[in-house]
């Protein structure tokens, strides 16, 4: 088997161990308030990180300041004002083709 | 029991509808992955059934990356490994509300990807299984249908970041951490806020993947400590 293969397979089982191991080991029960309480944190803390990393991270590990910033910062004006999140989106990728495009 | 059955039914529907705009956005990411993939000389199955059984964006590219650099498989798992670490914890807030024995909790589990996890987040640390696992369903579509898509189509497809298609992922979390912030109160704000400065801080020196699992740390850190009120 080629290095590719072996990776893919690898990969695949790893990913879906990593997804598996919480409802196996959890199972139905439920969970402590404590634990309730650190979850209900994790989606805007993973959501704010995920909009860092794909926003200001680019492919070699830098923090940077490009057209992406200029999309989501507009996507975030929208979204302040209450606008659609499809309209907000849309925003974003509009002014990040035209600033690539006339930058 | 007809009534239950009927609102599981509604339930999956209403998270297909709401997967669907994140599908699109999921198709246009798989093509560039195909295209990404044939480049690097990996042929037109290798590819597809990549897709088919892994079913992971970043995990992916984090393995086209590293092998299309030189690097060896041990790297390659690591760096796939390390940016999926996040849905450990995701798998955790989910399992009291998936059903069945482990094997079945283990394949439910499978549906946990960040859109639909976020989207089927119902605060309070509950969660709509239904409604995750419709999201998820065509997504998985979108990623198989766009891999091998791309890898057919490769050069005939126009570049994805000339269309500013890549901000609609960071976008679309920014809308989905917006309503969070809206209903979570002062200790969201403050857990997305350290999050984020996390992030910004170790991009230059971490890894890929451990920015946005350092997020946990700050869910760990305020959801720990005692309410103050």
């Amino acid at each position: 088997m080629s290095t590719l293969w072996v990776a893919i397979v690898a990969v695949t089982l790893a990913s879906a161990a990593i997804k598996a191991a919480g409802p196996i080991l959890v199972g139905g029960r439920e969970l402590p308030p404590r634990v309730n309480a650190v979850i209900a944190l994790l989606a805007p803390a993973l959501l704010a990180a995920l909009v860092v990393t794909e926003t200001f991270g680019d492919d070699d590990g830098h923090l940077v300041l490009d057209e992406r910033a200029l999309g989501v910062g507009v996507a975030a004006v929208a979204l302040a004002l209450r606008a659609p999140v499809l309209l907000a989106v849309a925003l974003a990728a509009l002014v990040t083709a035209l600033a690539r495009l006339f930058g | 029991m007809r009534n239950e059955a009927g609102r599981g039914g509604g339930g999956y529907l209403a998270g297909v509808r709401a997967g669907l705009p994140f599908a699109l956005i999921t198709g246009v990411v798989a093509i560039s992955f195909g295209v990404l993939a044939r480049s690097l000389g990996w042929g037109v199955l290798a590819p597809i059934v990549f897709s088919i059984i892994t079913f992971s964006a970043s995990a992916q590219f984090a393995v086209a990356a590293v092998l299309g650099a030189g690097g060896g498989v041990f790297a390659a798992v690591a760096a796939a490994a390390l940016l999926n670490a996040r849905f450990l914890p995701m798998g955790v807030a989910v399992a009291p509300f998936l059903k069945g024995g482990p094997l079945r909790r283990a394949l439910e589990g499978q549906a946990v990807v960040d859109p639909s996890w976020a989207l089927a987040n119902r605060g309070g640390g509950r969660f709509d299984r239904e409604f995750m696992i419709g999201a998820t369903v065509p997504q998985f579509a979108a990623w198989v249908v766009g891999t091998v898509v791309g890898v057919l189509a490769d050069g005939v497809v126009g570049d994805v970041e000339r269309l500013g298609l890549d901000v609609i992922f960071p976008a679309f979390f920014l809308a989905l951490l917006v309503v969070e912030l809206r209903s979570g109160g002062k200790r969201a704000i403050a857990a997305a806020a350290i999050a984020a400065a996390l992030a910004a801080a170790l991009v230059p020196f971490a890894p890929p993947g451990v920015p946005v699992l350092a997020a946990c740390v700050a869910a760990l850190l305020l959801g720990l400590r005692r309410r103050s009120s």
